[in-house]
């Protein structure tokens, strides 16, 4: 500890940081003592992230001050920050999977003897740091990509190590690991602790920050919503805190729930895959729109893609209509018996092609019913793509700009109005509002609402819990690759969300392979 | 005694040598294997001629390889690594002759040329951002069109002495082209591998990205590899104008070295994305790739049957790498 | 890139490296009649096209492959191959004799496909495959002639088709130019599988979420490219009426720098074949004022890298490769 006792290691005051019109950080304020473990919830998109990116050096804020041993700093990039101590662990970004471990260790301030690289001492540097952060088993000649994800973090927080940090910063650091290994990164840390290490722990799993944390921040929507020694709140009252009171979003009515008759639209008998899927069952009738709920990365973009047919070799059985098919591409599934349409998780990468134009990618998805022994029938693409452009309300200046020109929202409904096209029985979203402005998302809302009317099924994903209650009629919440709980009607609150996602209370189901169940016994 | 203690607590180093060293080691034995079948149906058999005259042609494209693999590591390709190759060995026919000391500037001038050819390829991928294929091809035109002007006609001479003395034997029958590709090893493909910069290419090739985020120079690494593999191209330059005395500015040499040396280093283990495999295990593909030849003219094949064959060879060997498509089980990394 | 030329609304839709590649050829033609007044003729002209429309087979197969961000390095070889075969074709008796053009232009094809499943289903970088087939299609042209010059003549059709001038005095290599050009445009602009070369080119990823069968496409797309280059050999060797060995050599470079040099992008998805057309006829009119000025060949080579260099980095760096 060098800092002197008084003043705290880490003080941030009034930060603030907004990404276009987006505010991610509000006014925040952070205060981080030598020797403690400070932990930090919040909702996806509550603003961990960029509190941690400032920290580290990759983003500058736009106002606020921030002081180390009481002095003011700014970090103009990484290296700053890590000479002023302060060491950030990506999660596995940073290491480089054909080199070894202590390569990667060592990567950046290698031992050097003549001007080479000494092994040898590169290797007990790497040695030590492996002992010190619990991955004595971890050989040091290993390359990187031969290791489990969970050994990488271990390798990762070594890293981190060497660059004798004062503070140190994990971002979802278990989030890959096993029950086992949670265990020993814990003791890791809390004796880093005691070497008078402060360390910031971001998660959203109340069960590690129960027992990890001295001190405990909540954030929501940007802002600082509240601090407090840890152990002094209930669970309940942590999630009353991330969750908060505010409702801002326009939800069309819900009809009445309907009676579980005939053949559903869409459904899912025992899928798994690849370690990632669990055994997953579910219908969706013609008409309902089922939420998928749960934190970010429990398998519900894997679901859908499974459903789609872009996953190999899964387990289990998929109806339409009653009718097992069997899907092995997009194009299976989107044919007019299955009538499948995707709106997929990155409107980038994966649902536009963004240099061209509004009008072919929105006959893209399409264009076998448009075209004629091969031939695009123009005319009729240009009423195809006229009509959706009306029916979504897309504000484009004509249909021969390039969609990369387009706001967000409108790319967004060009993804949608491109699978609308093909006239989709089955309708999977992947949080298709992720990014866009609260009108655009209102109208996407009324949207799936009529399409379900005119007797689509729908399957929503969100990572947006209001958008869960306000639209679906039934949620699913996927925990570690299976539904953990399915909520319906009246159930769909977020306080049932929530403490279903975090696989906490409330009538628990059991799925208690995962590693919450070790870490949260403990707690 | 630190090592032995080290060495105590983890059994399995040589586990994970082995695995690095794999493709490299996998070379080595093909080669051996080969090599063994080759000498012993020889009319000559195993002698120190038959060894040299091999060493002699297998350095050659063994040069070229080590130069191309410098490009690859860091998920690049030269396509102009025959054309330097060509272009040094006419610049050679020019001006390593003479006394010693003029041979030495022209040795020492032929390098240079080939370290600027590298350097300007560098120059041209990295800071004109500019896609290595399409920039590698127009340069290779430029270089040839050099080394036409060097040498419109085959001819031009060399210094024999030092010609003779690299391209005969050691006593003891030990072909000394071999031991000069030793020091070449010894003295710029150990140093690179050890030193930082090695480190940054490899990290480089392997993933772009986390070496960014390791704050790691990324743009230098690159160039310098660039610039290594036309000083390699070049000691090959000087090397085949050692054996033939002659400077020619043949396309079809460079087109064959060129094309031969990206098999070279895909049957010595080097991947092609960049980032894994060893200059020495390109040497050990470089040899393969001409034993096949030799083999097929020992054992009577046709040699109508040769280019086919060889073609077939590394059609093949740049196949093996899909048998990794098996695994993938999501669709979408196909495409990644 | 803002071009001053780019922002009257005529040209808006033209895509400034075309305009600037049109430019260029401007530019040529008028060094050329400096140099040469007699460049300017019309028959000079034709007969640069007529020349240029060898090239220009061979340019569009790459320009396929290229917007689908992929590149053909076999070309040479398939050009030879294409020359080779159809006139061995005419050894066969009149019946091969007939057919001469077809077989040579489908022994391209099947080279092609070879092409397309390594790349679209093995998913070997297409650089490496190419080459490989390149190395494989040497090897079977060596196998055959026995490793010299073929004695196999080009039928007195394939000599008029590749030199004459049937309709209206024009060449009639560019008449063939002319309907595969017309093809080219209708099959990128009008048909589904020209939308799906574009889009995988943009993006592989969405273009298969759309539900694009990409794998079949790009299989296509290196068939294609094949037969055309084998029907570029297949003219040549009409043109000069025998195959040879190495007659594919001088078509690699300038055809992938026409691509470029038109204003599509390397990285694929982007270009226009009127941008080839500027492209091919500006690396023809380049090559033509190199041997009109009677440079020895080692300053063409080096001139014509140098400025295929030059203009690329003018023009034809990828945006995508900047981030």
């Amino acid at each position: 500890m060098d800092g002197p006792s008084s003043a705290p290691l880490f003080r941030m005051e009034g930060v603030s940081k907004r990404y276009g019109g987006v505010k991610a950080l509000t006014n925040a304020d952070l205060t981080v003592e030598a020797g403690h473990i400070h932990g930090v919830l919040g909702e996806n998109g509550a603003g961990k992230s960029t509190l941690m990116k400032i920290m580290a050096g990759v983003v500058q804020p736009d106002e606020g001050r921030m002081t180390l041993d009481g002095n003011p700093v700014a970090f103009g990039n990484p290296a700053a920050a890590n000479a002023a101590g302060i060491v950030c662990i990506f999660q596995e970004l940073s290491l480089v999977p054909e080199l070894s471990v202590a390569d990667n260790i060592c990567i950046s301030n290698p031992p050097k003897r003549f001007g080479l690289i000494d092994q040898r001492a590169q290797r007990r540097i790497a040695e030590e740091a492996l002992a010190r952060a619990g991955g004595e088993d971890i050989h040091p000649l290993a390359p990187i990509k031969d290791l489990p994800l969970s050994r990488r973090q271990l390798v990762e927080i070594a890293k981190a190590l060497v660059r004798k940090p004062r503070i140190l910063i994990l971002d979802e650091a278990t989030s890959a690991l096993t029950a086992a290994d949670v265990r020993k990164v814990f003791s890791v840390l809390k004796r880093l602790r005691q070497e008078g290490l402060a360390l910031l722990y971001i998660s959203h799993r109340m069960a590690e920050i129960a027992e990890l944390a001295d001190e405990c921040t909540v954030f929501r929507n940007g802002r600082n919503v509240g601090t407090f020694k840890s152990g002094t709140k209930s669970d309940t009252e942590i999630v009353e805190l991330m969750i908060g009171r505010e409702y801002s979003h326009v939800f069309p009515p819900k009809p009445a729930p309907q009676a579980a008759t005939g053949t559903p639209a869409l459904e899912v008998r025992n899928l798994s895959w690849n370690n990632r899927l669990k055994d997953i069952s579910l219908t969706a009738r013609a008409g309902e729109i089922v939420g998928l709920g749960g934190l970010d990365g429990q398998g519900q973009r894997e679901l859908l893609l499974a459903l789609f047919g872009v996953l190999r070799s899964t387990t289990g059985e998929i109806l339409i209509d009653g009718k097992k098919c069997n899907l092995n591409c997009p194009n299976d599934a989107k044919q007019g018996s299955i009538g499948m349409a995707l709106i997929p998780e990155d409107r980038k990468t994966e649902g536009l092609m963004l240099p061209m134009s509004v009008r072919d990618n929105l006959s893209m998805a399409s264009l076998g019913r448009l075209s004629k022994g091969g031939l695009v029938d123009r005319a009729a693409e240009t009423k195809a793509i006229d009509e959706m452009i009306g029916l979504l309300a897309i504000k484009t200046d004509g249909t021969a700009v390039p969609v990369g020109t387009l706001s967000g929202g409108n790319q967004q409904k060009i993804v949608i109005a491109k699978w609308l096209m093909t006239k989709p029985k089955v309708i999977l979203l992947n949080d298709p509002t992720r990014g866009i402005d609260v009108g655009t998302k209102a109208e996407i809302y009324q949207l799936l609402r009529k399409l379900a009317d005119q007797g689509a099924a729908i399957l929503y994903y969100s990572t947006d819990y209001d958008e869960l209650i306000g639209c679906c009629d039934r949620v699913l919440v996927l925990y570690d690759g299976a539904v953990g709980r399915v909520l319906s009607g009246d159930e769909i609150t977020e306080r049932a969300l929530v403490s279903s996602a975090l696989n906490i209370g409330a009538g628990q189901v059991g799925t208690g392979t995962s590693s919450m169940a070790g870490a949260g016994a403990a707690g | 005694m630190t090592d032995q203690a080290l060495t105590a607590r983890h059994g399995g180093d040589w586990r994970y040598w082995f695995g690095e060293q794999r493709g490299t080691l996998l070379a080595l034995a093909v080669f051996i294997a080969m090599f063994a079948i080759y000498t012993s149906n020889h009319p000559a058999g195993f002698s120190a001629d038959v060894v040299t005259t091999a060493a002699n042609k297998g350095v050659l494209l063994a040069l070229v390889a080590m130069a191309q693999t410098f490009v690859v590591l860091t998920a690049g390709i030269d396509l102009s690594v025959g054309f330097i190759f060509i272009l040094c060995n006419c610049l050679a026919s020019h001006i390593v002759l003479g006394s010693a000391i003029q041979t030495t500037f022209g040795v020492i001038g032929v390098l240079a040329a080939g370290l600027a050819c590298g350097a300007l390829n560098g120059a041209i991928v990295i800071y004109g951002r500019l896609q290595p294929i399409v920039a590698t091809i127009a340069t290779g035109a430029a270089f040839y069109g050099i080394a036409l002007l060097l040498r419109e006609q085959p001819g031009g001479d060399v210094n024999e002495a030092l010609a003779d003395f690299l391209t005969n034997q050691f006593p003891g029958g030990i072909p000394a082209s071999a031991v000069a590709l030793l020091v070449v090893v010894l003295v710029i493909w150990i140093p690179f591998r050890k030193s930082m910069l090695g480190r940054v290419v490899y990290a480089v090739g392997s993933s772009e990205s986390a070496a960014y985020m390791s704050g790691l120079h990324i743009r230098r690494a690159k160039f310098i590899a660039y610039a290594l593999g036309g000083l390699l191209a070049s000691i090959g330059g000087l090397f085949i104008t050692f054996v033939t005395y002659t400077g020619e500015a043949s396309l079809t040499n460079a087109n064959t070295y060129t094309l031969n040396s990206i098999a070279a280093v895909v049957l010595g283990g080097v991947s092609l994305f960049g980032g894994r495999g060893s200059a020495i295990g390109a040497i050990f593909g470089a040899l393969i790739f001409r034993t096949i030849g030799d083999l097929l003219f020992v054992f009577d094949l046709d040699p109508l049957w040769q280019p086919l064959f060889l073609g077939v060879v590394l059609l093949i060997s740049v196949c093996l790498g899909s048998f990794r498509l098996i695994r993938i089980r999501n669709r979408l990394d196909l495409f990644g | 890139m803002t071009n001053p030329l780019a922002t009257l609304p005529v040209l808006r839709r033209l895509d400034p490296a075309v305009l600037t590649a049109f430019g260029c050829i401007v530019l040529l033609l008028l060094f050329g009649a400096m140099r040469n007044p007699n460049f300017l003729s019309p028959d000079y002209l034709l007969l640069q096209l007529q020349v240029g429309s060898f090239l220009a087979m061979v340019a569009t197969g790459m320009m396929l492959v290229i917007l689908l961000g992929q590149i053909d390095l076999s070309v040479p070889w398939i050009i030879t191959v294409g020359g080779m075969m159809s006139t061995a074709a005419v050894g066969w008796g009149p019946w091969g004799a007939t057919f001469a053009i077809p077989i040579g232009v489908l022994c391209g094809l099947v080279f092609g496909l070879v092409n397309g499943i390594g790349v679209a289903y093995l998913r070997v970088p297409s650089m490496i495959f190419t080459l490989g087939i390149n190395a494989v299609a040497q090897g079977f042209m060596v196998l055959r002639t026995g490793g010299f010059a073929p004695q196999d003549m080009a039928t007195e059709s394939m000599h008029d088709l590749a030199t004459g001038r049937l309709i209206l005095g024009i060449p009639n290599p560019v008449w063939v130019w002319i309907a595969v050009g017309a093809v080219t445009v209708f099959l990128l602009r009008r048909t589904v599988f020209g939308r799906a070369i574009y889009a995988i080119g943009n993006r592989e990823t969405a273009a298969y979420l759309s539900g694009i069968r990409t794998q079949r496409v790009v299989l296509a797309v290196f068939g294609i490219s094949g037969a055309l280059a084998a029907f570029a050999g297949a003219l040549l060797a009409g043109y000069s009426t025998k195959a040879y060995q190495g007659m594919g050599d001088p078509y690699l470079l300038p055809s992938i720098a026409a691509v470029v040099l038109g204003g599509t992008s390397i990285l694929g998805g982007r270009g226009t074949y009127l941008g080839t057309v500027a492209g091919v006829i500006l690396i023809t009119l380049l090559q033509s004022i190199l041997s009109v000025e009677q440079i020895p060949e080692a300053y063409r080579q080096l001139i014509f890298g140098a400025v295929i260099v030059a203009m690329l980095l003018l023009y034809g760096r990828g945006a995508k490769v900047a981030a």
